[in-house]
């Protein structure tokens, strides 16, 4: 294993214990009833669950989950069901990880296919984590260029085996 | 004012990235056709039926393309369809007796081709890749299309290109910001950039995805990732008799208006240009009468909301009497428009 991994020896943190998540803030203020009636199920399922699964996503050069190596935490993920609107925010475990756009693409794949189709997404490196992070961040939000790349055999390939852990 | 709804078209199994609206339809009695381009690799026509004044899908051309379909463009007689694929190639398609036939496959890019485009006289068409080149074709008789300039210029995917629409000068635009202009100044197929028009002239600050020109000709608005639409004017058209070029400047800036990316502009000989961005909505602006002096020179003339779905990819006015506009979207549907007063 002398290859050329980008971070041959990442250090491994402890996965957290899965609980249930409390509903989002907009579920517990004083219109609960009146939210409530407003989001469909899908809705609260959707957020009790999928912060859960994205975690579970594979690194795409090591047998860890990107929560074991920290690239996703809890606070990385944001939601806010009233705009329909989803926000992630990741820290490549190196400065210079190569593999940060294909993290972000695993990411957003992951959330193409879990989310209802109006929910807007933003993914971004979090800010000073990685030496080309504008770069990254214009990549990734690209929808032409994600398109591009999803209809690249290899790339979706790479981007199936990282999720396959997630989907459980 | 209102936008209202008139049809709403299903048919492509993926989102519709474009659509063009032929524009030797919709007088003299003849029907409005325009086609459409989908991540389903195929192409819809669509023909509107004068009784009902309602649209159908009159064919679909399919298996040519092996990836994404991103842009079609019919020649000025409306006799030739031109699309662009994530394939590398782009396709040109004739219509015979009502059966569209692939009669020219154009190869040269290296990877997915963004958009295509033909210039006013119908004799040459522009391609444009990820591969950051323009290529400029010149139509030859029998359907044989040469490539006379590989433009270089640009340091990332080229999004868009647009041909002025009297002159033959070129308009690019790119992840790189830009906007850049192209000319043929010694008429010997010697293709140049005459101007780039980026952050330091008032340009865009972020990936610019289209602009489109008033009926006049002398002006252009862009839109853009960085949120903003921008206004660009030109005191002379085109290559003044000595030979200089008259440069492209910016005019206004219309911001606050978008929350998110604008990927489609298009302006109708009415003076109205609407845009389609990522927030699902679509907007008209009309020039601003009673602008201060200073102040921006165009203003929100309406805002459909959820006009889609889902991202609204491309906006057009039709060719034909009435205000009409068409809208594609990430939804997988086209709809088709008519502004009421």
């Amino acid at each position: 294993m002398v290859s050329g991994l980008i971070n041959a020896n990442p250090i491994i943190y402890e996965k957290k214990e899965r609980r249930t998540r409390t509903a989002p803030t907009a579920l517990q203020d004083d219109n609960y009833l009146e939210n409530k009636r407003n989001l469909d199920n899908y809705n609260c399922n959707i957020f009790l669950t999928f912060s859960h699964h994205i975690r579970d996503i594979k690194d795409p050069e090591h047998p860890y989950s990107l929560e074991e190596l920290k690239v996703i935490t809890e606070e990385a993920v944001e939601v806010d069901d009233q705009r329909n609107y989803v926000r992630i925010t990741f820290t490549p475990t190196v400065e210079h990880c190569s593999m940060a756009t294909i993290i972000g693409l695993c990411l957003r794949v992951k959330l193409m296919r879990s989310l209802p189709a109006r929910y807007k997404v933003d993914i971004r490196v979090a800010p000073g984590s990685h030496a080309t992070e504008a770069a990254v961040n214009k990549q990734l939000n690209d929808k032409e260029r994600v398109a591009a790349a999803l209809e690249n055999p290899n790339l979706l390939d790479m981007v199936d085996e990282c999720l396959a852990p997630s989907f459980y | 004012m209102e936008l209202k709804e008139i049809q709403r078209l299903e048919g492509h199994t993926d989102r519709v990235w474009s659509l063009d609206w032929n524009p030797a339809t919709g007088h003299a009695g003849i029907p409005l056709v325009f086609a459409s381009c989908s991540g389903d690799k195929t192409v819809r026509i669509w023909e509107q039926n004068l009784s009902s004044g309602l649209w159908a899908c009159k064919a679909v051309l399919e298996e040519t393309h092996t990836r994404t379909v991103r842009s079609c463009a019919w020649s000025p007689s409306g006799k030739l369809l031109a699309t662009g694929s994530f394939d590398a190639t782009t396709a040109i398609w004739e219509n015979v007796g009502g059966d569209f036939e692939c009669v020219s496959t154009l190869e040269g890019h290296e990877n997915e081709v963004k958009s295509v485009c033909w210039n006013a006289s119908g004799t040459l068409l522009a391609t444009c890749s990820r591969d950051k080149s323009v290529w400029i074709w010149e139509v030859l008789p029998g359907n044989e299309f040469e490539c006379v300039s590989v433009l270089q210029g640009h340091a990332q995917d080229v999004k868009m290109v647009k041909w002025h629409p009297t002159e033959d000068i070129l308009f690019s635009c790119s992840y790189d910001n830009n906007i850049k202009v192209w000319a043929d100044e010694g008429d010997s197929d010697d293709w140049q950039c005459v101007q780039t028009l980026g952050e330091p002239n008032n340009g865009h600050t972020s990936t610019v995805w289209a602009l489109s020109f008033n009926a006049s000709g002398d002006k252009m608005v862009s839109c853009s990732d960085d949120l903003t639409v921008k206004v660009w004017g030109t005191e002379n058209i085109g290559i003044q008799s000595g030979g200089g070029f008259a440069p492209w400047r910016h005019l206004c800036t219309l911001t606050g208006y978008h929350d998110r990316t604008i990927f489609s502009v298009h302006w109708s000989r009415e003076g109205i240009f609407a845009s389609g961005a990522a927030d699902d909505a679509i907007r008209l602006f009309v020039d601003d009468n009673e602008s201060q002096v200073g102040g921006p020179l165009y203003k929100l003339l309406l805002k459909k909301e959820k006009a889609h779905d889902m991202d609204v990819n491309f906006v057009q006015w039709s060719p034909g009497e009435k205000p009409v506009l068409a809208s594609a979207s990430d939804d997988g549907t086209i709809k088709v428009w008519e502004l009421i007063s």
